[in-house]
């Protein structure tokens, strides 16, 4: 991939550029560029190990890379700490689901207004009515998000008590309920059943369309991705190996070959011989 | 079961009939222990009060934030000699140096609090550890400050000049130590409390939420260790007497043994376990030398059988009755 930054930087939401990180001798992310416009709903695929969670992490400030840009909005974001970046906006999920297991799911949902309190210390120790008329503020709004994800049921449940497909819900609540401009996604179909991923691709859709939020979504689902994405990038051992629509991107002989491995009869010098397909 | 209708009502900390009957007898049977109780039970229940404040204040920091303490003892001791020399040396007045005691250890909380940002699990026992232990020894050894071996002696308390009796120091102490438990519960309930929750269940999801790390350890630090600062200026004028070994490691995990017994993560279990390890060595006083012993079994049987301790236990039991017979 030229490292030449595409000419949309200047408009793009998100402007990832040149970003690289290594851990010890193993390359995690190699100089990648992506630029995220808007409002834009898009995917980010990639066999295990590719770099995309990597790629989340650097985003919202829990790795610092090695090299090269992340801009939100033009303003750059490496170096700050994750909760800084929260604050700018960014809002995420995680692939092994760190919630808050102790806490209820409106209590993790609450935290997720953490950063919109205004209250200090003391008000909260004192229970002043200004800090009960923000409590009780931001309890409407998580009410709002239990609704809009269906999970009255589970209010004031232990997360710990829930099966994974609604932990999944819970987690993307949280980040919902921190009024995000940008939402991370990670592998969030996994664990659900058939049933619980035909819901979420629709939740999605709302939280894009009726939000206005800008989503990335890494998934290991294709088809999920299929459905809802403008765009898919493709990553392999921290190259973007393809970008475009799915219908591209499932074409293309670099990502086929990310995804199955060399093709028999191929040399790993991929000169000799004639490729052949068995079958 | 009453149902709420308006966001108002989950913020009540006390409800319906049952709940403020509750209180009011808790209020009464607190108002009238003077009466009913022989002179010598007033000290011990002083001393219960004493101890609910520095179990609510450790609890905060083990039970909800999950930052474990083993140098509890250390900031207890910053506490009252703190008061101690406010009172002897500079002559301040009692609320006064009760105030300097616990600001004293809020202020050694927050320094302990910042190593805590780099370290966890083990490490940052040994660091707490190690904490109480150098405060001990530098009691021990400041001789001009501590008044070595041979102890520092607080004044009396007293109001406007008349000093205060045994019920009136129970009354005293029962009414901070209510104070004091009535703000931890508001602090647990609101965004303090959950970020403290959060910090506990996953620090790295707490973060990204947007909860400053650096900010809410070092607050829980401090929070906890102005309890204990307090609890310690509280001990220190109801001996009336201070001396280096009262804040050794072994109460350290004496106080720790409280909030395990009673029930990590909760207000009620910390003043169960206060009120159940102050009585209970006073009636094992012939085993004076096996406590420790006690403890450390009763730690082990606790997180063994039930790990929410008593208090744990107890919802278990009332959650039996409410759904009674199914």
């Amino acid at each position: 991939m030229a490292d030449a930054v595409p000419h949309e930087t200047v408009s793009a939401f998100l402007s990832i550029e040149h970003l690289s990180i290594a851990f010890g001798g193993i390359v995690a992310l190699d100089s990648l560029n992506l630029q995220v416009p808007r409002g834009a709903l898009i995917s980010v695929i990639g066999p295990n190990g590719a770099g995309k969670t990597t790629l989340f992490n650097c985003i919202t400030g829990l790795y610092r890379p090695d090299r090269g840009r992340v801009r939100l909005d033009g303003r750059d974001v490496v170096g700050m700490k994750p909760d800084g970046v929260a604050r700018l906006g960014v809002a995420r999920t995680f692939q092994n689901i760190e919630l808050f297991l102790r806490m209820t799911a409106l209590q993790n949902l609450l935290l997720g207004r953490h950063l919109h309190f205004r209250a200090g210390f003391f008000a909260a120790a004192l229970g002043t009515s200004r800090w009960r008329r923000e409590e009780v503020h931001h309890r409407e709004r998580a009410e709002q998000i239990l609704d809009f994800l269906d999970l009255q049921e589970a209010r004031d449940r232990r997360v710990s008590d829930l099966p994974l497909g609604r932990q999944r819900l819970v987690e993307l609540g949280r980040a919902l309920a921190t009024g995000p401009k940008l939402l991370l996604l990670d592998e969030p179909s996994s664990g659900m059943t058939a049933e619980e991923k035909a819901d979420l691709v629709f939740r999605i859709k709302d939280i894009r369309e009726e939000m206005g939020i800008t989503v990335i979504l890494v998934e290991h689902d294709l088809k999920l991705v299929m459905g809802i994405s403008d765009w898919v990038a493709v990553l392999d051992h921290g190259v973007k190996i393809a970008q475009g629509s799915t219908a591209e991107v499932q074409t293309n002989p670099d990502v086929i070959r990310a995804y199955l491995g060399e093709p028999e009869g191929w040399t790993s010098a991929g000169q000799v011989g004639t490729p052949t397909f068995n079958g | 079961m009453e149902l709420r209708q308006r966001y108002e009502e989950d913020l009540t900390l006390v409800r319906g009939v049952l709940g403020w009957s509750a209180l009011l007898a808790l209020l009464a049977f607190l108002a009238l222990l003077p009466v009913l109780a022989p002179g010598y039970f007033l000290y011990t229940a002083s001393l219960v009060a004493v101890h609910v404040v520095i179990a609510v204040g450790l609890n905060l920091l083990v039970g909800y934030t999950g930052q474990i303490s083993l140098g509890h003892a250390g900031f207890v001791a910053v506490g009252a000699y703190a008061a101690g020399v406010l009172a002897t040396r500079l002559h301040v007045p009692w609320p006064g140096a009760m105030l300097g005691g616990g600001i004293a250890a809020a202020f050694f909380g927050f320094l302990v609090g910042i190593p805590a940002l780099r370290l966890t699990g083990p490490y940052l026992t040994i660091a707490t550890l190690g904490f109480g232990i150098a405060v001990n020894q530098v009691l021990t050894n400041w001789e001009q400050l501590s008044g070595g071996r041979t102890g520092l002696f607080l004044p009396k308390l007293a109001i406007a000049g008349v000093r205060l009796r045994d019920h009136h120091i129970y009354y005293l102490f029962a009414g901070l130590a209510a104070a004091l438990v009535w703000i931890a519960t508001n602090l647990v309930r609101s965004h303090v409390g959950r970020a403290f929750v959060a910090i506990r269940d996953s620090d790295i999801a707490a973060e990204v939420m947007g909860v400053n790390l650096t900010v809410y350890k070092t607050l829980a630090f401090a929070v906890s260790a102005f309890y204990a600062g307090i609890g310690g200026a509280m001990l220190a004028y109801l001996l009336g007497y201070l001396e280096p070994q009262l804040f050794t490691l072994f109460e350290s995990i004496y106080y720790f043994s409280m909030i395990v017994i009673g029930g990590l993560g909760t207000i009620p279990g910390s003043i169960l376990g206060a009120i159940l390890l102050t009585i209970l060595p006073q009636q094992l006083a012939g085993l004076k030398q096996y406590l420790p012993l006690v403890y450390g079994a009763t730690i082990v049987l606790v997180m063994a059988v039930e790990p929410l301790g008593i208090y744990g236990r107890w919802l278990r039991i009332k959650l039996w009755f409410k759904t009674w017979p199914f």
